[in-house]
């Protein structure tokens, strides 16, 4: 959910039903950053490759489940969002509706433009063939 | 005595006015939204979030309108930004060995598992200004050719270390140390050089990688291998007590190849360097790789007589910030310090002019 598109999350987040326990909030949203770090070579020690805005949130709900989020970016009613779900999963009449109204739809557009990406480069690979050279 | 003078207050507010009025020119010409930029001028984006050391595309691209499209400016612009913010944590190092690919060639071996993938490359084009440039012509989607399923898409660099032909990675987890949080002193780490060389200005790398091509701090490189494409980031969240995605970067990585070298305990190998950069950055990545694999003398007992090989004079003017400030601060006001320069020199000309005055008088005497 962290990694979705958040117009979509809004809009599926605003179908719920109403009687969605309702969520304070505990800390944020708020926008930061986290370092983001590659390594030497690509396999060896790490180094500080520059930050990445981030916003992170957290939100109760009135029986006492926590949620946490954290995405890339800064989107404050998306860190909203994940983190009331968040809290919301942690409740078993909740687990499934999350997981089907949100994770797999979330799952399906991602691994939709994964594949589109993925076919649009592969029309690019070099096809080698060798010449035969008309001396004989 | 020093007396401050004020004054200029009308003069600056009507300037930055001024400023504002060119930026937005001919009204009868529609502004430029954020979307077009980061859509449609991505490459210039992604050079200020690199060298402005912060991704989020739409901050660059905002930076991009403000600055008027001078690109130096505008990562001026973002890493201002950056210190107005709290850093929550660092993410664990992204995996390169798992993106998802969107351009990767290598220059040493035609045939690597995986395959060439060209991608979206202003390579083999023939640099001649398109006339359809002008107006707005419809654009082709691309076409698209199915993937061979879970192909893999090895580092060619590994291909070379798993026949021991390559100095391999050393694999650690020790903390880097960050040059925007402690002090330089030298010698530094690679680690320091390598942050340094990322967030380090094109222009300045470009020019250094190409002096060791002619001859100052050779190395004789190969393009092991380039890939541009999407990388996971992951962060840990101490209250759920795990790493968790958080969304995903567009980097740019170069493997170089160098010459080889051995020693009395092993047996020659290629050398390497390394570039790692936020966005589609190419010729920045393989700059990178090309200056720090130069400033990797030390480790090889190379000579240090080229410029590129000296990391002091290399990470003290890659900043292209740092850089724009002391020279750009020269023509802010500097009345009085130019005023004693001018005294000095009257006093100097006023004293030689006497001397040689004497100079008859005293041949004069004798």
């Amino acid at each position: 959910m962290a990694s979705g598109d958040p117009t979509n999350l809004a809009e599926r987040y605003a179908a719920l039903e109403h009687a969605v326990p309702t969520a304070t909030p505990i800390r944020g949203p708020e926008i930061g950053m986290v370092m983001l770090r590659g390594r030497a070579g690509g396999g060896g020690a790490p180094f500080n490759l520059g930050e990445a805005t981030v916003t992170r949130a957290t939100v109760k709900l009135a029986t006492g489940e926590v949620g946490h989020a954290i995405v890339l970016g800064r989107h404050l009613q998306k860190a909203t969002i994940v983190a009331h779900l968040d809290a919301l999963s942690q409740l078993p009449d909740w687990v499934q509706v999350i997981e089907t109204d949100f994770v797999t739809p979330a799952l399906a557009e991602q691994d939709a433009a994964r594949i589109r990406q993925a076919e649009e480069t592969e029309a690019t690979r070099v096809d080698f063939f060798a010449m035969v050279r008309g001396e004989d | 005595m020093y007396v401050a003078v004020k004054g200029g207050e009308t003069a600056i507010s009507n300037a930055h006015r001024l400023m504002a009025n060119r930026r937005r020119g001919d009204r009868n010409v529609p502004a430029l939204s954020v979307e077009q930029i980061v859509n449609q001028l991505s490459l210039g984006v992604d050079r200020v979030m690199a060298e402005g050391s912060l991704y989020d595309p739409e901050l660059a691209a905002m930076a991009v309108r403000q600055a008027r499209g001078d690109l130096i400016e505008a990562i001026f612009l973002l890493r201002a930004y950056r210190t107005t913010l709290p850093r929550f944590s660092n993410a664990r190092p992204i995996d390169t060995n798992r993106m998802r690919i969107e351009r990767r060639v290598s220059a040493t071996f035609k045939d690597i598992p995986g395959g060439q993938l060209l991608g979206p490359t202003f390579d083999y084009t023939h640099r001649l200004i398109d006339p359809s440039m002008a107006g707005d012509e419809a654009v082709a989607h691309p076409v698209k050719r199915e993937r061979p399923t879970d192909e893999s898409c090895p580092r060619v660099t590994d291909l070379l270390d798993s026949q021991g032909l390559i100095e391999a990675d050393v694999p650690s987890n020790d903390e880097p140390g960050d040059l925007t949080r402690e002090a330089i002193a030298y010698p530094v780490g690679r680690e320091i050089r390598l942050q340094a060389l990322t967030r380090g200005d094109e222009g300045f790398l470009l020019a250094l990688g190409y002096s060791t091509q002619r001859g100052y701090g050779r190395t004789h490189p190969f393009v092991g291998e380039i890939r541009i494409g999407m990388v996971d980031v992951e962060v840990e969240v101490p209250e759920v007590g795990f790493a968790v995605c958080i969304g995903a970067i567009r980097v740019t990585e170069c493997q170089m190849v160098s010459q080889f070298k051995g020693s009395g305990d092993s047996p020659p190998r290629f050398t390497r360097g390394y570039g790692l950069i936020f966005g589609q950055s190419e010729r920045k990545a393989m700059a990178m790789s090309l200056v720090d694999r130069a400033m990797r003398a030390d480790e090889f007992n190379e000579q240090r007589l080229a410029p590129a090989q000296d990391e002091e004079f290399v990470l003290e003017h890659c900043d292209n910030v740092q850089a724009t400030g002391f020279v750009e601060h020269l023509k802010l006001p500097h009345y009085v310090d130019f005023q004693a320069e001018l005294d000095l020199l009257r006093t100097l000309r006023r004293e030689a002019a006497m001397a040689s005055a004497d100079t008859p008088m005293s041949e004069a005497a004798e």
